[in-house]
């Protein structure tokens, strides 16, 4: 494949990079490169979003949901400090000096309502701020819908903000679409973007002038035999979908990643989509969409994926990175473990089944041959006799990283239970089920007994760590108490509703 | 020659296209001419939204300009033997590897006691202690050179003391330890304490918390002839960095310029310890004779300064039946860290608020800073006076648990009088409590006693939730504790076409000191917002200025160019009256317009003529606050001009199962004087009660047991609030309530006192963790109140049940 530079919409124009290592990131280019300093670094990892930008690709070309609306575009904010350059190929990239270009008036609606509600007082977290508002402004000018306080607070969840207390930019918000509208022209957007996607043909081959060699190669396909093709034969180039941990490996450790192989591009990969009695979540899909998917199985998912990072993680990250990663402490697996996910492996143009409670050996460490990559998850549909609830412990309520965290389920025959799965994070080297406790469920009525039986039996499953998250006592009470809490809330009689044993639950029903 | 002007002017603000937004009572106010007690938008706000208000990183870099990074210590404690610099030179990009044997003038940064090396003299001190500073044609290939130094060092490593429960233990401290000790009669307090119908004592362990400014720490060093230096610097203190950098390099002061035009964010972190970071890029630029940039990664930032100090408490307390306080004695443990930086004065601060709105007949407060191989800890915003206060209100709960009693009567028992009870342990005689009203206001605003009732009746239906409420006090001392601190300059320019140039001692990190001043001189000019511009902090306008802290950023420089724009207006009225006839006495400035004897001119036609006529259209002007002093060896005198009030009620809910909380609804009653501007002000008062609120309950630092890491050292794993937390139910108010002293238009400082309202929010925890028991359940809760606090806390309680 050819040599191409790194091309992508912006300031208007189409713009052609082809000086900028492979890891070089967007926010680096921004500020550096071509002075466009309004986005700010304020942590360089993903999680303060004073970085935020958006990022928008032809919606036929994206391949899946979750993202924002306009036109014939998706847009999406993500954070720049982590996101490396060459994944905007193809794409448009929208900062925070691009605002008052879509109104006459001196400031698009979204500034001046932070402006009236005096949402900024130290003003550097502000333009991710207002990013990340104008995300929020776009997907409900284009659903004519006005979000609640609620889905403003978790739509800013991603964006920390040290002066203010939050409140003043929650009212700017709701005030933002009182003010005379501004529309976002996304025809020429497109047109670029079409422009670059003939020019592309089968994908991008990118590496900075004068450094070509192996080591400094980024590729990114469009279809998945190609990527498998060029993996097999490269299979000590890095995997690179959303970046939201290999940016920190760049930012942070300094580590060389080597040739860069991103999936981000594969539409094939991007599909979610229902095969007969299974959901497939390709590995490329990003968290918000994958999600939204398994919400659509399971409502009860739904805090799950609110605390599941924050949108511009969210945005950008994908399940099949979280669940290939295989951190101890990803959310994602102990709620696909309990729903009984398999994941499809591909290897050249070999592909093979695994379950997900086989595919972690040990920490950090799983069941990927050389060269062999996570192609999908599938998950089983629910049966309707399924009882299940997702629960996630840490500090704060949002965009923290787990104490501890669980996916529980029953299946009942009558009283019965005839299948268990009690999947945990946080509580051992990897995410895995808890046996002893599920040994204590398996047949047993679902009663306090029984309950109170896989609660004691718990203590045979885990022997956790104590580390800045929680002490090993912490995990191992929480855990036996999440238990309960599952049963509380799903037990035959008189269950217990969500508001009543979740205080956050509690407190967004507004009952004071 | 009446002049037309168009009064649509007036309703602009500093953003001249830009209308303000304002209810009606502002909105007619500003009409009438008033431009204080304007709730004016900062005046960088359209700035701020449209990424355009640059910060020292935006500023773009001159040619030549070379990148810095500091190389950490891998050890907590130690022998540093030596440095091998040469495979750090080889690396790619490396033009210079400085150690502290590079330093041309003293090694120190230390802002009171100078025993703060800025590179590590041969002891290590903490781990990410700087050992080296790397300098390098890219910020990036600084940082890889940096994160190399471990093999380059010849360390003999020791075992580090981490605690301050063991520094103290070892009696190890970095400063004399402090006793603040008042008695009506010698011997009164320990007699108090044995006749004591009731006794308490205990302990109390209370968490540090990180700035977590937005914008990280940040110098930038340009060589300027004759041997200068020009600094753009994230700091509080541009004049201490003119200091600490002359001080490393030899130098004397009048070489280094100084300059800050806005921070993103200090809130002390940025008082005493951007000085680091300014010396290092100095003594870089210096040596090199080139721009050198050093801007933290947010990891480095974490791991090498430090933070609110964590204190650890013993007390015993004796209080009679209807739980008013006889007599008290507490030592008060500070984790100082490994150098004295501010902790001296933290202590003192703590020592002076731990009364907070209580009268404390005997009383005997000690101070102790543990010196301990971590960080040291500085300022942060209320600057050890909550965490002083803090432990009074625990007092005050367990006091009311122990009894019975509700914990308003007990607090309401305990309170300064007015004409008695009214004297601090300090000896301040307080001339302006307002609290008892203020907290009467609150408890009717916020239906308290309704509330009270509904939690317990929440209480007795809910099993596996609970909820809790508090209301809690807060009195607030304002000025430094060192008098001569007290004191600010102004820098008032009035152009020739009417425009208008403040510049003044103070710095702009967002709480709206620049907004506030230049109301003040268009009131005191009777101009518009938009004729009047602020400029960048720098050394080179106002000599020898204080830190902006301690909450009298807008008192000082408010004044100090209330006095500049006074001086000037008064030259023109002078003018005005000579040349137009009438009294000087009589000319009025409002709207922009000039009225005098009988005619109206626009101000800029009146400083026209007035130019034209030789008259001097600029000015300095000064402030230093009247009546302070204070004896720093007994302990005693009036440190404070006046206090600040105010109130909060907050209710919570917990969960038992797991230790989550979240905060349900919270009132705030404050006390900010008359508001310069009030939109400003509820700012700071929300703003701070959110982060102090942070600080009492997710915001939990965590070190490594034995080696000393900082294991939370970024917003991954350290976790300042959410919008998420911020209660749907934040009903904040101003209580009116002019200050009795004549400061800047009769208003009170803001910045810190909030700081104490989210002491509400604990209580309201400890509260709710108290309804899991009997009667008399009295929770053993420490702070951060984190979910496994909060189970440990309710274990407490069962290991006592029946």
């Amino acid at each position: 494949m050819m040599q191409q530079p790194i091309s992508f919409y912006f300031d208007n124009r189409i713009v052609r990079v082809a000086d900028q290592p492979i890891t070089a990131t967007v926010l680096a280019w921004l500020r550096g490169a071509v002075r466009r300093t309004g986005t700010k670094e304020g942590c360089a990892e993903g999680d303060c979003g004073a970085c935020t930008v958006i990022v928008a690709e032809l919606a036929d070309e994206a391949g899946d949901a979750g993202g924002i609306r306009a036109g014939n575009l998706v847009l999406r904010p993500i954070n720049a400090c982590i996101r490396f350059l060459p994944t905007l190929h193809g794409k448009a990239l929208l900062t925070i000096e691009d605002l008052a270009g879509l109104t006459d008036r001196a400031l698009h609606p979204v500034q001046q309502a932070m402006v009236d509600c005096h949402g900024s007082q130290c003003g550097f977290c502000t333009p991710g701020f207002v990013m990340s508002l104008f995300a929020t402004y776009l997907r409900h000018q284009a659903a004519q819908t006005t979000p609640d306080r609620a889905a403003i607070a978790h739509d800013l969840a991603g964006n920390l903000c040290r002066c203010t207390g939050y409140r003043p930019i929650l009212d700017a918000a709701a005030r933002m679409f009182a003010l005379p509208p501004a529309t976002l022209d996304t025809a020429p957007i497109e047109a670029a973007l079409r422009a670059v996607a003939a020019e592309t043909g089968a994908g991008l081959s990118y590496a900075a002038a004068g450094q070509a060699g192996p080591g400094a190669r980024f590729y990114a396909p469009r279809e998945v035999d190609a990527l498998a093709a060029w993996y097999a034969e490269r299979p000590e180039a890095t995997l690179l979908a959303g970046a939201t941990d290999i940016g920190l490996w760049v930012n942070k450790r300094f580590r060389d990643v080597g040739d860069l192989l991103y999936l981000g591009d594969v539409a094939a990969l991007r599909c979610i989509e229902r095969e007969g009695d299974v959901l497939r979540i390709g590995a490329g899909a990003t968290l918000e969409a994958a999600w939204a998917a398994l919400i659509g199985l399971e409502p009860a998912l739904g805090e799950m994926a609110l605390r599941f990072a924050g949108p511009p993680v969210r945005h950008a990250g994908t399940m099949g990175g979280n669940v290939a990663n295989g951190s101890p402490i990803g959310d994602a697996a102990p709620v696909l473990m309990a729903m009984d996910a398999r994941l499809v492996l591909q290897h050249g143009a070999q592909s093979r089944e695994v379950p997900l409670d086989a595919f972690y050996l040990d920490y950090m460490r799983n069941d990927l041959a050389k060269g062999e990559f996570l192609r999908a998850i599938l998950v089983p549909l629910p049966d309707p006799d399924t009882r299940m609830r997702a629960y996630k412990i840490s500090k704060r309520f949002d965009c923290d990283i787990s104490a501890l965290s669980c996916g529980l389920a029953v299946t009942l025959e009558g009283e019965t239970i005839s299948r268990v799965r009690l999947a945990f994070g946080g509580m051992a080297a990897t995410v895995r089920r808890a046996r002893h406790a599920e040994a204590a469920l398996h047949e047993a009525v679902w009663g306090e007994a029984a309950v109170r039986a896989a609660m004691a039996a718990l203590d045979e499953d885990f022997t956790p760590l104590s580390d800045l998250r929680a002490s090993r006592g912490y995990r191992r009470l929480v855990a036996r108490n999440l238990l309960w809490r599952f049963w509380l809330e799903t037990r035959s009689a008189a269950p217990l509703p969500a508001a009543s044993v979740r205080v956050r639950t509690f407190a967004m029903a507004g009952a004071v | 020659m009446n002049q037309d002007f168009s009064p649509d002017r007036a309703a602009c603000g500093f953003a001249r296209d830009i209308p303000l937004v304002l209810d009606a009572g502002e909105a007619a106010a500003l009409r009438a001419g008033a431009r204080v007690g304007i709730s004016a938008a900062h005046e960088s706000a359209h700035l701020h939204v449209a990424g355009a208000a640059p910060y020292v990183d935006d500023v773009p870099e001159a040619a030549g300009t070379l990148h810095a990074a500091l190389a950490p210590s891998p050890v907590a404690s130690g022998v540093l033997r030596s440095i091998d610099r040469a495979a750090l030179l080889a690396m790619p990009g490396v033009v210079a590897v400085l150690t502290a044997a590079d330093i041309p003038g003293a090694n120190d940064c230390g802002p009171v006691i100078h025993d703060d090396p800025i590179l590590a003299d041969g002891t290590l001190r903490y781990r990410g202690q700087p050992v080296a500073l790397i300098v390098a044609t890219a910020r990036d290939l600084a940082r890889l050179a940096a994160a190399r130094i471990g093999p380059c060092l010849d360390i003999e490593p020791a075992t580090p003391v981490l605690t301050a429960r063991e520094a103290y233990a070892r009696g190890d401290a970095l400063l004399p330890p402090a006793s603040l000790i008042r008695e009506s009669a010698p011997g009164a307090l320990t007699a108090a304490l044995a006749a004591a119908p009731h006794r308490l004592g205990g302990q109390f362990s209370l968490g540090g918390q990180e700035q977590f400014y937005l914008e990280g720490q940040i110098a930038y060093a340009l060589p300027t002839e004759n041997q200068g230096l020009r600094v753009l610097c994230s700091t509080q203190h541009p004049s201490e960095m003119q200091h600490l950098i002359a001080h490393a390099l030899g130098w004397r002061s009048h070489q280094v310029l100084v300059e800050c035009r806005r921070m993103g964010g200090g809130f002390g972190g940025k008082e005493s310890q951007s000085g680091l970071f300014a010396c290092c890029a100095s003594i870089a630029a210096a040596r090199l004779g080139r721009p050198v940039k050093l801007r933290l990664d947010r990891d480095d930032d974490f791991i090498m300064t430090g933070r609110r100090h964590p204190f650890e408490y013993d007390y015993d307390v004796a209080f009679d039946d209807d739980g008013r306080i006889t007599g008290i004695e507490a030592t008060l443990i500070a984790n100082g860290g490994h150098s004295a930086d501010l902790s001296g004065a933290v202590m003192t601060r703590a020592l002076c608020h731990l009364d907070n709105a209580y009268y404390l007949p005997e009383v005997a407060i000690n101070g102790f800073v543990a010196r301990t191989n971590t960080q040291s800890n500085t300022a942060f915003r209320g600057f050890g006076g909550p965490q002083g206060a803090l432990l009074i209100e625990i007092v005050m709960d367990r006091i009311a648990r122990h009894l019975g009693r509700d914990p308003l009567a007990v607090r309401r028992a305990n309170f300064y009088g007015v004409a008695s009870r009214n004297v601090t342990p300090y000896r301040q005689t307080i001339e302006d409590n307002v609290v008892a009203a203020l907290v009467d206001e609150l408890v009717a605003q916020a239906d308290y006693q309704g509330r009270v009732a509904a939690v317990a009746a929440f209480n007795r239906s809910n099993s596996v939730l609970k909820k809790g409420i508090a209301l809690t006090p807060v009195k607030f001392g304002i000025s430094f504790n060192v008098p001569h601190l007290n004191q600010a300059g102004a820098l008032v320019h009035v152009y020739a076409d009417g425009s208008v140039l403040v510049n003044h001692g103070g710095t702009e990190m967002g709480q709206g000191l620049n907004t506030k001043v230049a109301q003040v001189v268009a009131d005191a000019l009777g101009i518009g917002f938009a004729a009047v511009r602020c400029s960048a902090t720098d050394t080179s306008k106002i000599a020898n200025t204080s830190a902006t802290a301690a909450s009298t950023g807008a008192d000082l420089n408010g004044m100090a160019a209330r006095d500049a724009a006074m001086t000037i207006r008064n030259r023109l009225a002078d003018f005005a009256a000579a040349r137009h006839g009438g009294e000087a006495a009589d000319v009025q400035f409002a709207n922009d317009v000039v009225r005098v004897s009988g005619i109206a001119l626009a101000f800029a036609t009146l400083v026209r003529q007035a130019y034209e006529a030789r008259v001097q259209l600029w000015s300095d002007g000064f402030y230093a606050t009247p009546k302070v002093h204070w004896n720093p060896k007994g302990l005693h005198g009036r440190p404070f001009y006046y206090f600040a009030y105010g109130a909060a009620a907050s209710e919570v809910i917990i969960d038992t199962l797991t230790g989550e909380v979240s905060l349900l609804r919270a009132d705030i009653l404050h006390d900010a004087g008359r508001s310069l501007n009030p939109a400003i002000d509820i700012g700071q008062i929300e703003g701070g009660f959110i982060q102090s609120m942070g600080w009492l309950t997710t915001e939990e630092l965590v070190w490594h047991a034995t080696d000393g890491r900082l294991l939370t050292h970024a917003p991954s794993t350290y976790k300042i609030p959410t919008a998420n937390d911020c209660p749907a139910a934040l009903h904040t108010r101003l209580f009116d309530n002019p200050n009795t002293e004549p400061t800047i238009h009769r208003s009170k400082a803001v910045g810190e006192p909030p700081m104490l309202l989210a002491f509400s929010v604990l209580l309201a925890i400890r509260d709710a963790i108290a309804a899991t028991g009997g009667p008399g359940a009295d929770p053993d809760l420490r702070a951060p109140a984190t979910p496994e606090a909060v189970l440990d806390a309710i274990a407490s309680l069962d290991a006592i049940r029946p």
